[in-house]
Parts: C-alpha cells; sequence; structure tokens
C-alpha cells in the first residue's frame, strides 16, 4: 500500500524536525489526518491517495507544478472539494460519508461540515473578501452569524486583527477600494477572526503583483512564528524553505518527496523535486 | 369641468384595485422567479427541464391571451381537478385572483431570467469563502448571495415592475375595475373619454415616478461598495 508507506516515510521523517515528538506518546493522534485521498474530476484522477498529518505549531508548505493537484488537496481538506476516496479527521473526528445514490461520496451529515469548516479557516489566492461588506463587516461576518459572537466582541475581535495586520485605518473601506495586498492582509484577519485550529492558505501570494507580495508573506511568517498550525499552497520556494518545518512535493496527485525543508530542499532525492527547485531558482 | 370633479373619486378608486393588483402579482412573480432561477440552477435535469418549458411557454404567449385562458379556463380546469382528485368540491376564481395569478405567472418567469443572470453574475470565490468560514446553506443565502443578487437582478428588475404595473391594464377586459376600467366607464358616461384616458395616463405615470424613486434608493443602498466615492 502506497498510503502507509508514505504514512512510515513521514512518521520517520518527523521525529528528526520535532524535539517534542519524543517526550510524548507515539500513539498521540495529529490534529489533522488525512488518509489516503483520491479525488476525480471523471476519468481525470487529481489526487492519487495522498496522506498527511499535521500535529499542533505545524507549518507545512505544499509545493508542486501546477497541475499536481496541490490546490484540489487543499480543498478537498475543508471539503470544497468532495473526495472521492479516503478520509479526513480533525481531532480524532472523522468526517462521515456516505455514497449517493449516482455512487458519489457525499457529506453524511452537513452540519458537522460546517463545524469542521468553521475550525479550518481558509485563504484565497483571489482573497474572496465578500464585496458588498467593509473590511471590518467581512471580519466579524464569520465571528456573528457562524461563531454566534455578539457584535460588540466581534467588533473588539475585528479591531484587534486589523491592527495586527497593518489595515486598522482602512477598516471602513469595502474591498474594491484597497490594492491587492491589503485584500489579502484583510482576508489573513478574516481567517483569524474564527480562530482556527488550523489555517489554509491556498497560493496565497499567487494573484498579488510582485512587490506586494512581501507584505502578505511577512504576516504568514508572523503567523508561523505564533505556532500556528498552518497548511499553505505556495510556489514561494524560500518563503517554504525558512517559514516552515515541513515540505511536501505533489506530483501526478501523489507525494514525491517530504521532509524537513533544510535536508529535503538541500538534498532531494526525487529528481523530479530536484529539478522543480532548480527551475524555481531562475 | 363639473364631470371631471364629479368623476374624478371614481376614477381614483381604481388605483387601489392596480396598486394591490401589482404589488401582489409582483410577489407571486418574485417567488416564482427566485424558484426558476434556483431550478434553471440546480443539479437536478427534471427541475431545469420544467423551468425551461415554463419560461420558453411563457414568453411565447401573448399576456392577453393567458389571462383570458386562466379566467376563463382556469375555474374550470380547477374544478375539474376538485372533482375527479375530491379533494374540493367548487372554487369560485374571482377576477382578482385570476388577474393576479396570470400577472404573476407571466411576470414570474422574467423574473426567472433576471434572478438567474444576477446569480451567475456572483463569484463562486464570494460563495466559497461563505462555506470556508462554516456558514449554513441559508446564512450563507442571507448574508452573502441575496445582498449580491438584489443589486445584480435591480436594474432589470425594475423594467420588470414597471411592464407589469403596466401590464395590470389588462385586467380591465376581465371585467376588474382597476384605473382604467373606471377611467374608460367614466370617459363613455361624461362622453368625455380623452379628458379621462389623459387622467388615467397622469396617474400611471405618477405611480411609475414613485417606485422609480423608490428603486433608486435600493439602488444606492445595494451598490454602496462599488460607487465611485470613497467611504466615510
Amino acid at each position: 500500500m502506497p498510503a502507509e508507506h508514505a504514512l512510515r516515510t513521514y512518521a520517520e521523517g518527523t521525529r528528526d524536525v520535532f524535539d517534542h515528538s519524543q517526550a510524548e506518546p507515539e500513539q498521540k493522534r495529529a490534529k489533522l489526518e488525512i488518509r489516503d485521498l483520491h479525488k476525480s474530476f471523471g476519468a481525470l484522477d487529481v489526487l492519487k491517495g495522498v496522506s498527511l498529518d499535521a500535529h499542533d505549531h505545524d507549518v507545512i508548505s505544499i509545493l508542486g507544478a501546477s497541475g499536481s493537484g496541490k490546490s484540489t488537496f487543499l480543498r478537498c481538506i475543508n471539503f470544497l472539494e468532495m473526495p472521492t476516496r479516503g478520509s479526513i479527521a480533525l481531532n480524532g473526528e472523522t468526517i462521515r460519508t456516505r455514497l449517493s445514490p449516482q455512487g458519489q461520496q457525499e457529506p453524511a451529515d452537513g452540519r458537522q461540515i460546517e463545524r469542521v469548516r468553521a475550525r479550518l479557516a481558509m485563504v484565497f489566492q483571489s482573497f474572496n473578501l465578500w464585496s458588498h461588506m467593509t473590511l471590518l463587516e467581512n471580519i466579524i461576518e464569520g465571528p456573528i452569524h457562524v461563531l454566534g459572537l455578539g457584535r460588540k466582541e466581534a467588533i473588539e475581535r475585528a479591531e484587534a486583527l486589523l491592527a495586527k495586520v497593518g489595515l486598522h485605518d482602512r477598516k471602513t473601506y469595502y474591498p474594491a477600494f484597497l490594492s491587492g495586498g491589503q485584500q489579502q492582509r484583510g482576508a489573513i484577519a478574516r481567517a483569524l477572526a474564527m480562530e482556527p485550529e488550523i489555517m489554509l492558505f491556498d497560493e496565497p501570494t499567487s494573484a498579488l503583483d510582485p512587490e506586494l507580495v512581501g507584505e502578505v508573506l511577512n504576516i504568514i511568517r508572523a503567523l508561523a512564528e505564533e505556532g500556528r498550525t498552518m497548511i499553505i499552497v505556495t510556489h514561494e520556494i524560500a518563503f517554504a524553505r525558512e517559514a516552515s518545518n515541513r515540505v511536501v512535493f505533489l506530483r501526478d496527485g501523489e507525494i514525491e518527496e517530504q521532509g524537513a525543508p533544510e535536508s529535503v530542499m538541500a538534498h532531494p532525492t526525487s529528481p523530479h523535486f530536484e529539478r522543480f527547485l532548480a527551475r524555481a531558482r531562475h | 369641468m363639473d364631470a371631471v370633479v364629479t368623476y374624478s373619486p371614481f376614477v381614483a378608486s381604481g388605483i387601489r384595485i392596480t396598486v394591490a393588483l401589482s404589488l401582489l402579482s409582483l410577489l407571486v412573480a418574485v417567488v416564482l422567479g427566485l424558484l426558476g432561477a434556483w431550478a434553471k440552477l440546480s443539479g437536478s435535469y427534471a427541475a431545469r427541464r420544467i423551468a425551461e418549458l415554463y419560461t420558453t411557454f411563457i414568453r411565447g404567449v401573448p399576456d392577453l391571451v393567458l389571462m383570458l385562458l386562466l379566467y376563463f379556463g382556469g375555474q374550470m380546469a380547477l374544478n375539474r381537478l376538485g372533482a375527479i382528485t375530491g379533494l374540493w368540491k367548487h372554487i369560485e376564481l374571482d377576477a382578482f385572483t385570476a388577474g393576479v395569478l396570470a400577472i404573476g405567472f407571466i411576470f414570474g418567469s422574467y423574473m426567472t431570467e433576471t434572478f438567474r443572470g444576477a446569480a451567475l453574475a456572483i463569484p463562486r470565490g464570494q460563495v466559497e469563502a461563505g462555506l470556508a468560514t462554516g456558514m449554513s446553506r441559508p446564512t450563507l443565502f442571507r448574508r452573502i448571495i441575496w445582498p449580491q443578487l438584489v443589486r445584480h437582478a435591480l436594474p432589470s428588475f425594475t423594467n420588470i415592475w414597471l411592464t407589469l404595473m403596466k401590464a395590470t391594464a389588462l385586467v380591465s377586459v376581465i371585467g376588474l375595475e382597476d384605473l382604467v376600467y373606471n377611467g374608460y366607464a367614466a370617459g363613455k358616461a361624461t362622453r368625455m373619454p380623452f379628458t379621462f384616458m389623459f387622467i388615467v395616463l397622469m396617474t400611471y405615470l405618477a405611480m411609475t415616478a414613485i417606485s422609480d424613486l423608490g428603486l433608486r434608493w435600493l439602488d444606492r443602498r445595494y451598490s454602496a461598495h462599488v460607487r465611485a466615492e470613497r467611504p466615510a
């Protein structure tokens, strides 16, 4: 079984990355457990059995050429794409699925998926701030209407986050009047307002002008230093190397190589990964 | 001039019918339009085909023909159906109800296209951001989809509403005493048809002008985020 193999490789790979993993009992479950994820669009198999564990404070960068399935993989984690096969568990709670009459996998309990999604915040490539709401309204929306937080408390939380991402003076602006970098920082604040257990970033800087990439990466780097658990799909090799404690290289819907960035990125065993890294250097 | 003063309250009493008819038909049209748009965008093949049939049929038939058909034939059909199923005995379909149903049914098909187009204009990412936040379907609709739907639908909605209000004049042929019916009757009784039709015309103009103001207010409210000036 390739999935089991990948798991074993991963388990071996993590031991030297985490000093705390030795202190904890071996059987401690990961915060997020993804097992043997498959996704097909018609005849096209985009994911062919991907397994991944994320522990507390993990910052995992997912690299890969376009078409390798990395965005699809991330979108399967919060069920924006329904996986064709495989399972996902958050804090040991497996998301229940069933087969539809057409023979496709579908959520067995919509409420459970909503609950899980609220704990996995997502930051999109194209920001996706709600265009009919001001920046502040965007940030209090989830806390009020999903978490049931009081308006006053939500606004306090939002203002603190806006200050943190350097946008406090823009809180009454509608997204259309903000630059791409500001929108993305706002979207990160919106994600943080949910106080998520894991943050998912889907190519957060790919839609930005080059001069705006830095301001967004700096914020994500700061979040990593805070010890937030994050999974980041990215093209920014340098960022992946310095900000993450694990990189995963996807190729043709499978994990080709993974491990601590300082080891696998310095000495890639896969020729494809080596070529990918070399190409990115130019 | 005396005749105008004497008959004006009578003509004006038709406004009530016209306004009530317009608003109720609009309600029916909006409900049908939302259902139609939902059906056309749904994954169900059957729902899509039914909605397709509905809009194709209605848009290809004259309003007046459909209204007469519904008024005269609708009652018969309803009672025939009641007799066969044994669910109800006798239903009187009065002119007002027939008018509301016919106009609502007709304009529902136009609303279907309006709402469908408006829904398609909402970027997929807006919905995904809502889902990813953990919103339930009703919350997503109420907080994210509806406000954007209104903005995209409003220009076309305004057209449909004005056309609908004027189309209610057709009910005078099934004997409903609306603005046109009363104006025509007053014109005949006083032998001043031109004067009274002119009064009717000005009344319609006043009604459309008022609704135009209301709709403009709605438009401002729902498109604050795309207007050129920066918020305070």
